[in-house]
């Protein structure tokens, strides 16, 4: 994709910073003078991903932005571990919604501002609005697909982690087949979250024809900064997806979030693109392939395909979601097995 | 204080609250062994001087490196690199080319006349090194540099020992051996040539020495009982590889056997074969059995040298001396050579032995307390001779014969001097865990196929005794520096700065790496795992 251009150093642009690149080349995350948005003293489980990406994410809009940024957060994980009363991580504007309001609320901060643009305030603050799966692709929906229709100028973060975490690990929409959670029991002739069903809400996004749609990990840092700055340069509606490993909720080892994230990519299980006006206009290609077995082993929710008897054709259905995705978005290099 | 309706706290930042507390294991920075260094005979901190190439830096690279090592532009053509067999980039793609960095390194330092830093202080004492060879010059270098006199009897009339007489010029051009040579006189280390000593202690009460290193090295050629006719030429290797430093080129005739099936074996034959000459290497075993190094049995064969794998030579100079008979040999059920009866007969103007070679141990008649066994000189660990004061190494100790080693046993035995003189022990820094590859994150490096040095073209190899490997240019070599996965320590990628779910790392600044936040770090491993070089471990806290 774009930002993999530097020269070769070693580890080129694969780690976070590299003592060879230019200042300019550097991610934002590898400046000391970075604003660490969401700091120390958060009560994120060990290992949390999102509380990586929310910093990876708002850090990056900071930067972009000038620091003339303001955050509306839904109810979720993101929003009872940063900000218990009376104390708060955030290190940015930022204002706590309902649960299911959190894009109409940022409609509203964005109205606002263009307001008091309007009436001969210089600034120009830029609003973002940000929630977990359950709070964007089921409760926060209906809002959120009114801000895209409208073209709201705001950019939304959703920040997966695949069920209600904070609730405890409850199926969302965004649940992927076969996860166990404490509505999908392992049990039953078809054990864990059903196939077939689920919203994958970035194509619902590019349904909407909204000027910029991409999905990332906080497993490469480099394409998520890229994808939230190049969202900043742009106006109107804008939703960036982003793929955040939770330790807790996946029954995975604290120290394996990136690793995770990574695997998710590479085996095509989550496929990471931008596109524009509804059409998908990059593509982070595969560099390292794996099957998905690579992926799902390492998590509990997904124990129950690896027992004494393997349930070997499951497995082979979700081999199926991750070849189709390599199909459907080319993540394969060619000549590439 | 007024507070908003309803709210009764105040508002404050999470900095509060200490999630340190969480935490049931930490991490912790700490550097670990590279395999690279880990493997070099002469302990050299390869990945220590990379790091320092890495950013272009070539002098302080090259400074670090001559810490080690004064030889690196000899080092860099004659090593035989078994660190980049040890190389864990070797899991990647290929090993790091180190020997070809280390070659451009020492280039540069000849290139820009680069020296070596005088000693700080003088310590009054005076030291004997006999031979300036690998073991003897090594010495005399960081026994100059821990501020002792140094002097240094050459038996011979130059300086180099068996680099010199043993290693061809197409392997190592003479005027880099001079240069890394005069580099370590400029320093203040005596030399004087064509002095040999035949009765050590004499020499060293007559010179007022206070400690003696030896490292005559291994000269004589070992013979071998073949029935040869009145008119065969048999010469052994040694004497044919040192004649060639000499006015007179050795009269090798056409047809040029070779017995023997190691390194010197294989240099006589390459010698041979661009003097003129056909040379024939005869060899009891199999190639696989050769103790010479495979890319030079292949360079030989490359520039026409050939061989005849599984034979002996029963008879040298037949009826006019021109002709050599020799047997078919098979390998036994123990892989053990073993004849078959079945002769040949083959033209033949010289034979030449290379069968090894052995010490010259006149030099300790009379000098008590000292265990020869198996034609070397026992050392303890220190490298002390039974004799208090007297040390050795190189090719006259127990060990592998080659440059490489020899050059590690001068250093190490230069260390324990300096201590013995100041009447201490050296204690050598407690080696680092080992960075094996499973402690790497291998993702994390950029795809970097080896840089491949320029080989010279075949007939001029086979023709002129030009050097047969090229080296690299400032380009490929930092490119080539810039593979090095740096095992075991910090490179300052930010990788652990950024992975950090909690902001608890905090960053020192260029140079100065990075350093835990305890009062925020929750223990979740991350950083450890997507450290790429695996310098960070989880250790158990105190509970």
């Amino acid at each position: 994709m774009s930002h993999q251009e530097i020269k070769f150093y070693q580890t080129g642009t694969f780690t976070v910073g590299n003592r060879l690149l230019e200042p300019d080349q550097r991610s934002v995350q590898a400046s000391m003078e970075r604003t660490n948005s969401l700091n120390s003293g958060h009560r994120a489980c060990q290992g949390c991903g999102e509380a990586l990406g929310a910093r990876y994410a708002i850090d990056a809009a900071m930067r972009a932005t000038g620091n003339q940024l303001i955050a509306a957060n839904a109810t979720g994980c993101l929003e009872v571990f940063s900000t218990p009363y009376p104390e708060t991580s955030w290190q940015v504007p930022w204002i706590h919604s309902l649960f299911g309001n959190t894009a109409a609320v940022a409609t509203g901060i964005a109205a606002a501002m263009k307001i008091k643009r309007q009436k001969g305030d210089r600034r120009d603050v830029r609003v973002i609005a940000q929630g977990g799966d359950g709070g964007t692709t089921d409760i926060g929906f209906g809002c959120l697909s009114g801000m895209w229709e409208r073209n709201d100028d705001v950019l939304y973060i959703c920040y997966d982690n695949e069920a209600y975490m904070n609730t405890g690990v409850q199926r969302s929409s965004a649940t992927p087949p076969a996860a166990r959670t404490a509505t999908t029991m392992p049990v039953g002739p078809e054990p864990g979250n059903v196939f077939g069903q689920g919203k994958n809400v970035p194509r619902i996004a590019m349904a909407h024809g909204i000027p910029y749609v991409a999905t990332a990990t906080v497993a490469d840092l480099r394409d998520l900064e890229y994808k939230v700055t190049k969202a900043m340069s742009v106006r109107g509606a804008r939703y960036i997806h982003i793929f955040v490993p939770c330790p807790l909720g996946w029954g995975a080892a604290s120290h394996d979030t990136v690793k995770l994230a990574r695997l998710a990519k590479e085996s095509g299980l989550f496929p990471v693109f931008e596109a524009e006006y509804g059409e998908v206009t990059g593509v982070s290609k595969i560099r390292r392939p794996v099957p998905v077995e690579e992926y799902l082993k390492p998590q509990r929710r997904y124990a129950h395909l690896f027992g004494k008897q393997p349930h070997v054709e499951t497995i082979a259905k979700i081999q199926a979601i991750a070849d189709a995705n390599i199909r459907r978005y080319g993540l394969l290099e060619a000549g590439a097995h | 204080m007024d507070k908003p309706f309803a709210i009764t706290l105040d508002p404050g930042s999470s900095l509060a609250n200490k999630t340190g507390s969480w935490r049931t294991f930490k991490p912790v920075y700490l550097d670990r062994l590279p395999p690279c260094n880990n493997q070099c005979p002469a302990g050299e901190d390869i990945q220590g001087w990379l790091f320092h190439a890495e950013s272009g830096n070539y002098e302080a690279a090259w400074r670090h490196l001559t810490r080690d090592n004064p030889f690196p532009a000899i080092m860099g053509r004659v090593c035989y690199h078994t660190c980049e067999g040890a190389c864990n980039r070797g899991r990647v793609d290929e090993p790091v080319g180190i020997n070809s960095v280390e070659r451009f390194l020492g280039d540069e330092a000849l290139k820009k006349g680069w020296k070596f830093a005088p000693p700080a202080a003088e310590s009054g004492k005076h030291v004997l090194v006999v031979g300036a060879g690998p073991s003897g010059m090594s010495a005399a270098y960081q026994l100059r540099r821990l501020g002792h006199r140094v002097t240094v009897y050459e038996a011979g009339p130059m300086t180099g020992g068996m680099m010199r007489f043993g290693i061809p010029k197409y392997r190592l051009p003479r005027e880099v051996l001079d240069a890394e040579m005069q580099r370590i006189l400029d320093l203040g280390v005596t030399l004087k040539l064509d002095t040999k000593v035949d009765n050590l202690l004499a020499a060293m009460q007559a010179g007022g020495f206070d400690a003696a290193f030896l490292a005559v090295g291994a000269h004589i050629a070992k013979r071998a009982f073949i029935p040869a006719g009145d008119s065969a030429r048999v010469l052994d290797a040694v004497a044919v590889l040192r004649s060639m430093e000499n006015e007179d080129k050795p009269m090798l005739g056409r047809r040029v056997v070779v017995y023997g099936g190691g390194n010197t074996a294989i240099d006589v034959a390459r010698t041979a074969k661009r003097l003129g000459a056909e040379p024939l290497i005869v060899y009891r075993r199999t190639r696989d059995k050769m103790p010479a190094h495979d890319f030079e049995v292949e360079e030989a064969l490359q520039e026409g040298v050939m061989v005849k794998w599984l034979s002996t030579i029963k008879q040298a100079g037949g009826a006019d001396g021109t002709s050599i008979t020799i047997e078919k040999m098979e390998l036994d059920a123990n892989g053990h050579p073993q004849p078959t009866g079945e002769l040949e007969t083959l033209e033949a103007d010289t034979l030449v032995l290379a069968l090894g070679q052995d010490v010259d141990l006149g030099l300790l008649n009379g000098v008590p307390g000292l265990e020869i066994r198996d034609g070397t000189v026992q050392v303890d660990r220190n490298m002390m001779t039974g004799y208090a004061g007297i040390f050795a190494g190189g090719d006259m100790v127990p060990a592998e014969r080659n440059v490489t080693v020899a050059i590690g046993h001068g250093k190490k035995a230069a260390r324990n001097i300096d201590a013995w003189l100041r009447g201490g022990s050296y204690a050598p820094a407690p080696k680092h865990e080992l960075a094996a590859f499973e402690k790497l994150n291998p993702w994390y490096y950029s795809d970097a196929p080896k840089t491949v040095r320029p080989m010279l073209d075949i007939i001029r190899r086979q023709s002129t005794f030009d050097e047969v490997q090229g080296g690299l240019d400032e380009s490929n070599a930092l490119f080539e520096a810039r593979r090095c996965l740096s095992c075991g320590n910090c490179f300052e990628c930010d990788n652990c700065y950024g992975v950090c779910p909690d902001n608890a790392v905090i960053k020192l600044g260029p140079g100065k790496r990075f350093q835990f936040n305890y009062d925020y770090c929750k223990g979740c491993g991350v950083c450890v795992s997507e450290c790429p070089c695996g310098a960070i471990k989880m250790v158990a806290e105190d509970i």
